[in-house]
């Protein structure tokens, strides 16, 4: 916010037309001076690190500065492979291996989630409708919810095995219990009086639920699904070292076991790209899907 | 004698708060509503005087006594008998025309009929150029006119209000009153509407009834007789006033004694 607020500021009325030329159109202007700043962010703390690195303060073999690392990217290139194959020798070299890398963790990441945010919908307005089934599942659910989802990778493991599943199944915990007790408090939280429309206009009871309490509910959960985004990707990432065997996660723990540190940072600023984008593009759905919420806002009204 | 639009008879309503000794919110009331006649419920608030509208629009269901809509027994909520709430309630996901049409909507009437009738129910109330704009957008009183044309959309023979205009200011709230008496000639449904505001009651109500504060009884009804539109300079409209104002003082002591022993 502060951000967007500095960038306004910008190109307000005390900076009009001094950087930018008048015939660009205000969003133009603003999202170039949203560049500028992240320029400008970003350049600082490499900056920083690579200032370090000149006064000889750290040693460039454990943390080299970002001129270090990007130094030899088809070097570091041929680390990755294209098969999403355990222990297959790394075809690697060029940029479509890096590609394929990224890909297969994005997947991993959008499927559990896509997953986790259906099944936890559908779980959690079921136990809110349905009294019985709600105090037989809730109390196992609020003991199972707090858990770690890395405390689920073993179990994962012993079921799913070794390949895709089990990095799915994780980002999926992580997401799930989170949208199942969600649901359950928006649900209860729809205004009352949507509802009474909603019977006075002689809805039924799917009608209502389908029309009126899931999108009074859906911006909330869009939010729950937010937060966990993050989460998801450190779950995955930690899925992949030990129950995968290939991705991003895999590169990393290979690099740290390799002591090859140029590797472990050119993949830490690829999972940082690929965290920001995924965000980025939620928050896109979410302003175009579930416009009448202003971005940033989660409640119902 | 025409059949009565709104038939309240003996009904009482009792709450049961949890834990504790049920409490009679109200008891044995019974009047009529004409078709076509704009009646409003006066009395101090927490006389369970919008209790009864959420009983007459089928949401809630009567302790004793029997509430009838066109000599039927009233079971279920029926579009027939609209309720519009303090707050417009309109759902923000919706644009205004949307929110109009909901309630065909539910009944499968056809998108571009529903189209149809929702832009002219808007341009009745006013709001003919405001079909595509989300609720977020719209003042507070229009809010209010989107909500009227959702229930107006529906053809109900009964208009419930529950104190619509109490969220509103003061000049809005005047400007709505008119709005109201034109939408009630124009549709021919009859109109119950609770309120607190003495002047709102003299200003809108072929008749008022009087509510006593818990538990809620009909203390009086009083035909207001004067030629609408009603001007608030008229000596008779403050005999009105300061015979409501009479009526609710000992209610409004009596509430307040009550509380002060709670």
């Amino acid at each position: 916010m502060t951000m967007r607020l500095e960038a306004d500021g910008l190109t307000g009325s005390a900076g009009r037309n001094r950087l930018f030329p008048a015939r660009f159109s205000p969003w133009l202007r603003r999202s170039l001076a949203k560049l500028g700043w992240a320029a400008l962010s970003l350049g600082l703390f490499a900056g920083i690190w690579e200032g370090f690195w000149a006064a000889g303060l750290i040693n460039p073999l454990l943390l080299p500065p970002p001129h270090l690392f990007l130094q030899d990217i088809p070097g570091t290139l041929q680390y990755f492979d294209r098969s999403n194959r355990i222990g297959s020798v790394s075809t690697g070299g060029g940029i479509l291996p890096l590609l394929i890398t990224m890909a297969w963790t994005t997947t991993r990441v959008l499927v559990g989630l896509l997953l986790g945010f259906v099944a936890g919908v559908a779980l959690g307005a079921v136990i809110h409708y349905l009294a019985t089934l709600r105090k037989l599942l809730l109390p196992t659910i609020l003991l199972l919810a707090p858990i770690s989802p890395v405390a689920w990778l073993p179990v994962a493991i012993f079921v799913f095995g070794i390949g895709d599943k089990p990095a799915i199944f994780l980002v999926f915990i992580t997401l799930f219990f989170a949208i199942v007790l969600s649901t359950g408090a928006q649900i209860e939280s729809v205004p009352k009086n949507y509802i009474h429309v909603a019977r006075i206009m002689g809805a039924t009871r799917r009608q209502t639920f389908w029309k009126v309490v899931l999108p009074a509910i859906l911006p909330s959960l869009f939010m729950t699904l937010r937060l966990n985004l993050f989460g998801a990707w450190m779950v995955v990432l930690i899925a992949e070292t030990v129950g995968v065997g290939t991705g991003l996660g895999q590169i990393t723990s290979m690099a740290r076991s390799t002591f090859n540190a140029k590797l472990v940072f050119f993949t830490m600023g690829i999972i940082g790209l690929l965290g920001f984008l995924s965000d980025f593009a939620l928050r896109e759905i979410q302003r175009r899907m579930l416009w009448w919420v202003a971005p940033g806002q989660g409640g119902s009204r | 004698m025409t059949r009565a639009a709104v038939s309240v008879q003996n009904v009482s309503k009792r709450w049961t708060p949890e834990g504790r000794a049920p409490v009679l919110a109200l008891d044995d009331l019974s009047f009529d509503v004409a078709p076509g006649e704009f009646v409003v419920l006066l009395g101090p608030s927490g006389c369970g005087k919008s209790s009864l509208l959420y009983m007459i629009a089928g949401l809630e269901e009567v302790s004793e006594g029997r509430l009838l809509c066109d000599g039927e027994a009233i079971v279920e909520p029926s579009a027939e008998r609209g309720l519009i709430f303090q707050e417009a309630s309109l759902f923000p996901w919706l644009t205004i025309a949307d929110n109009v049409a909901f309630g065909l909507s539910i009944q499968h009437v056809l998108p571009e009929r529903r189209r149809e009738i929702a832009v002219e129910t808007l341009r009745r109330v006013g709001l003919g150029d405001m079909l595509d704009k989300k609720p977020d957008e719209l003042s507070g009183g229009m809010r209010q006119r989107a909500a009227c044309a959702r229930a107006l959309a529906m053809r109900p023979k009964v208009l419930m209000m529950d104190e619509p205009f109490a969220a509103l200011d003061v000049q809005t709230r005047a400007r709505m009153q008119d709005f109201l008496l034109q939408i009630w000639r124009d549709s021919g449904a009859s109109i119950l509407l609770v309120t607190h505001s003495i002047d709102e009651a003299i200003s809108l109500a072929d008749r008022v009834v009087v509510f006593t504060a818990r538990p809620g009884r009909v203390k009086t009804i009083v035909p207001i007789e004067l030629p609408r539109p009603r001007q608030s300079r008229d000596p008779r409209y403050h005999a009105y006033r300061d015979q409501f104002a009479d009526l609710l003082a000992d209610e409004v002591d009596r509430a307040f004694a009550e509380q002060e022993v709670v």
